[in-house]
């Protein structure tokens, strides 16, 4: 039997999964698609958020503040890179300032220290390419950078670490109370039955509120568009860099990443289809015009890469997470937007108190290993961190992806660990092979190699994300006509 | 750490050739450094041929042409590091590199010549808006594929960008049952060599679309189709003009990058305009004993010249381990771009450095001309002239300055007017 479903393969879901792996209990995650993270959670600003935005009272606010603070002890314990570097929301006018001044309020309102309003003069100090009218700034030094789906990856991985089960390409076709008062949550592939669902499916947990019966909410998807620029230019600037906001969005910033690039975006439009995660030419126009009244002296063509991200934005515009009072056991944590990765930890806390309200009995584990060790990455070792490496493992000795430094034993342990890559995305999320500035022009090739060998499958069935994105459509000559003339038609 | 004489980094065709010509110069202890399993670079996918028409006097396949030159350094006892990636090079010429036999290499070279060749431009390069499915391949690594592996990435295929990687697997795409629908390309003339576009596009009778572009690709998987629409004078897309055409696969040839990571790291100064690194006539690079040859310095259209600019470089190289003492930074004549030229190179002239008889230049047109006057300016005047045919950006230019006048300039600008009056 199982104790509690969870819905949803996203930083939340793995973050509950891992909460709930602390105690005797069997726990189930379900996702559709054929990794973590790979809806919202892959494509954010990847900021931890010091937490002045959310007006004081709401859940954003409270859980916000709360969700910053564990993310020292989650990170150590987890092996994933985090750093407090800072934020700013620079005024480029007068009138800004007032409103430096509200956020200070709000944020001192909701708890974040040290904040501060500073001069023109130490914004220089602090960051010399910033547009030459910027005339002050609130100094946040408890804001983070993570890179969001290394954490997710972590989670999930320690999470089943300590017995959690994650089932992927999973979507859930049906969720429902049954007569005896379980909930039967139904894939293609299976049935479980299950005291517990919680609802963390992003963008579609309207459709799986309403499917379950619960209440009813709706989930907008929000599009935030992004640029990335080459770790070339990586000291343009040092700390997460926003405009004085306005009432609909935290506005464009230019901001580093944990990885050593930094990125501008996103922009902010609401769309209607939850799938759309294209680029536009447009969205791309807007962020550089915005992007540039931060940091006007951008390095556009060192540009490697762009996307699109959706935020899921509830009709209440703050997080649900409560119990339905419709459907018993069913557990909603929808409207997850931001800062929903800075709550994460705080979320996830707050779904056990609910849980346990409900009538969940928690029974600590005494084997529960809070610790998980990240991939070796072989780019950020000394010498004899490497020598020591290659020795015990020559793989480590094979750089297969040039720009970012990646080796033949990263991949290998990318994909044999728990919940281990699958896919040539899978792979670039948990290594950065493939992340750098040819984009996986050199690697691809290589990696799809390497999974096809330890997959024991085809080249032909090696995904990029997943069934229907194979990479290859067949071996040469497959497609030249039986008389052996080339196709005319 | 071990000391050697030449380290080349790079076993491609600059390398390789490099390599061969310091060893026939007398240089005696020679390294080339590959990360691949096999030396070559990138002429062993190049199965097509057109190669060596120059330097053989005959027409090769890539792998063929590689192969005279791998001949010639295992001949002369040349040793090639494979499957070993450098990962440092330092201006005082340290070198460390990684591999699973040796674990970290350390060496520290007396001379180094960067061969490292080029990568292709990528879609996030040139933001193409769209979904990012499976199916977005450059042309060299579907080149790649077929060649190498023996898979093909796509069957229904559109081509953006028109350099000769690109037109290249057009016709090869073709011949291994592929429909290739267009090629877009979104300036008003094609980036490939001319003879490319006659063999691989107009023989096979795929359309070559010029002021054309890809403005939205479809597919959330896997690529189902792209939009094209025809650009304006200023590059913009007129939407108006846009038609979907489905595909499961686009091509990107839309331009090749010098790989010059190593050289930054040791400090080289590097070119904006060729990507590469600034060099002398001997292909020495701002620091002192780096040199550099072949794509690392700037994009070539054939291997022949590569070749020739590795000899350059290879007697740049010995020249300089048979110094004795070490030279003070010598008086050097700047060598700028004009109007209609992107590039000259080399960038500088050594004075106190060997100088042949006649100095090689060479040089891209800002755009195609059918007929144009190449002007040679010093501080004292034009004093050299030429009237050139049928420029393409594509084809690389080349002209040779007498030493004299070298000797007796302070800088020199080289400019490409186009038109000139006829009789000249």
């Amino acid at each position: 039997m199982t104790d509690v479903v969870i819905i949803g393969g996203g930083v939340v879901g793995c973050m509950i999964a891992r909460e709930l792996s602390r105690f005797d209990l069997s726990v189930v995650l379900l996702e559709k698609e054929e990794d973590v993270a790979s809806g919202t959670s892959k494509a954010n600003s990847a900021v931890i958020h010091a937490g002045y935005d959310a007006k004081p009272g709401t859940l954003k606010a409270q859980l916000n503040i709360r969700g910053n603070a564990l993310f020292d002890k989650i990170c150590d314990e987890l092996d994933v890179p985090f750093k407090r570097i800072g934020s700013l929301v620079v005024a480029v006018k007068e009138d800004d300032v007032k409103e430096l001044e509200k956020l200070l309020e709000q944020g001192k309102a909701n708890g974040v220290s040290p904040l501060k309003i500073i001069s023109k003069e130490e914004l220089f100090e602090l960051e010399p390419n910033i547009n030459s009218k910027a005339c002050a700034a609130l100094y946040a030094p408890t804001a983070g950078i993570i890179n969001p789906f290394e954490l997710t990856v972590a989670l999930a991985e320690n999470a089943a670490q300590n017995g959690v089960t994650i089932r992927f390409n999973s979507p859930v076709v049906d969720v429902k109370a049954c007569d005896d008062g379980m909930m039967m949550v139904k894939t293609p592939h299976e049935t479980f039955h299950s005291p517990f669902v919680i609802n963390a499916a992003g963008l579609f947990a309207d459709e799986i509120s309403q499917m379950a019966g619960a209440e009813a909410y709706t989930i907008t998807p929000r599009k935030g568009e992004y640029l990335i620029f080459d770790k070339r230019c990586s000291d343009m600037i040092n700390m997460v860099i926003f405009p004085t906001p306005t009432k609909f969005s935290k506005g464009i910033l230019v901001c580093p990443t944990i990885d050593g690039n930094f990125f501008i975006g996103p922009n902010s439009n609401d769309i209607e289809d939850k799938h759309d995660t294209g680029v536009t030419s447009e969205g791309i126009d807007e962020i550089i015009r915005g992007a540039r009244r931060l940091v006007p002296g951008l390095p556009l063509e060192n540009v490697i890469t762009s996307f699109a991200g959706l935020r899921a934005v509830s009709n209440t515009n703050d997080f649900i997470i409560e119990a339905s009072r419709k459907v018993k056991g069913f557990i909603n944590v929808g409207g997850i937007q931001s800062p929903g990765l800075s709550s994460a930890p705080a979320i996830a806390e707050m779904v056990i108190e609910i849980l346990q309200e409900e009538g969940l009995t928690l029974k600590e584990k005494n084997n529960f290993n809070s610790r998980r060790n990240r991939i070796y990455p072989f780019r950020e070792l000394n010498d004899e961190e490497r020598k020591k490496l290659i020795r015990h493992n020559p793989a480590y000795g094979h750089v297969i992806c040039r720009c970012e430094t990646v080796t033949e034993g990263e991949i290998v342990d990318a994909i044999r660990r728990p919940v281990g890559a699958r896919s040539l995305d899978g792979i670039k999320r948990r290594t950065r092979a493939g992340l750098g500035r040819c984009q996986g022009g050199f690697c691809s090739p290589r990696v799809i190699k390497i999974l096809s060998r330890e997959l024991g499958i085809s080249p032909l069935k090696v995904t990029k994300c997943g069934q229907g994105s194979e990479i290859l459509k067949g071996r040469t000559k497959d497609f030249i006509d039986s008389d052996g003339d080339f196709n005319e038609s | 750490m071990r000391v050697r004489e030449l380290v080349i980094i790079g076993g491609g065709p600059a390398g390789l050739s490099a390599a061969v010509e310091a060893k026939k110069l007398g240089v005696e202890d020679v390294l080339i450094i590959d990360r691949e399993s096999e030396p070559g670079g990138i002429l062993k996918q190049c199965i097509h041929t057109g190669f060596g028409l120059h330097v053989f006097k005959e027409e090769l396949t890539g792998p063929e042409y590689a192969e005279r030159f791998i001949a010639e350094a295992q001949e002369r006892g040349i040793e090639i590091m494979l499957d070993t990636m450098v990962i440092e090079l330092t201006d005082d010429r340290r070198i460390l590199a990684v591999n699973s036999r040796d674990g970290l290499v350390e060496l520290k070279a007396r001379a180094v010549i960067l061969a490292m060749g080029c990568r292709e431009r990528t879609r996030g390069a040139i933001n193409i808006p769209g979904f990012r499915p499976s199916g977005i391949f450059t042309a060299g690594t579907a080149q790649y594929f077929i060649n190498i592996e023996g898979y093909m990435p796509g069957k229904e295929v559109v081509i953006l960008g028109s350099g000769d990687v690109g037109l290249i697997m057009a016709r090869h795409l073709t011949l291994e049952g592929a429909k290739v629908k267009c090629v877009a390309e979104i300036m008003p003339y094609s980036n490939g060599l001319t003879r490319n576009i006659v063999q691989c596009l107009q023989d096979f009778n795929i359309p070559l679309l010029l002021n054309h572009t890809v403005v939205n690709i479809h597919g959330k998987k896997r690529v189902e189709g792209v939009t094209i629409a025809e650009v304006d004078l200023n590059r913009k897309p007129r939407m108006e003009t846009a038609r979907y055409v489905s595909c499961d696969t686009l091509l990107l040839s839309v331009g090749l990058i010098p790989e010059n990571e190593l050289s930054r790291m040791a400090k080289v100064q590097i070119d904006e305009v060729t990507g590469g690194p600034v060099v002398d006539q001997s292909m020495q690079t701002t620091i002192e004993g780096i040199f550099a040859c072949g794509n690392v310095l700037h994009v070539h259209d054939v291997v022949d010249l590569v070749t020739i600019e590795a000899r350059v470089a290879a007697r740049g190289a010995a020249d300089f381990l048979k110094q004795k003492k070490k030279r003070i930074r010598p008086a050097t004549v700047p060598v700028i771009p004009g109007e209609g030229l992107r590039y000259v190179l080399p960038q500088r002239i050594d004075l106190d450095g060997a100088l042949e008889e006649t100095q090689n230049f060479f040089m891209r047109s800002v755009k195609p001309m059918d007929r144009g006057r190449l002007l040679i300016q010093s501080d004292r005047g034009v004093v050299m002239s030429k009237i050139l045919k049928f420029i393409r950006p594509s084809e690389m230019i080349s002209i040779k300055v007498k030493r004299e006048i070298l000797q007796q300039s302070n800088c020199l600008k080289i400019s490409l007017c186009e038109g000139s009056e006829n009789g000249d």
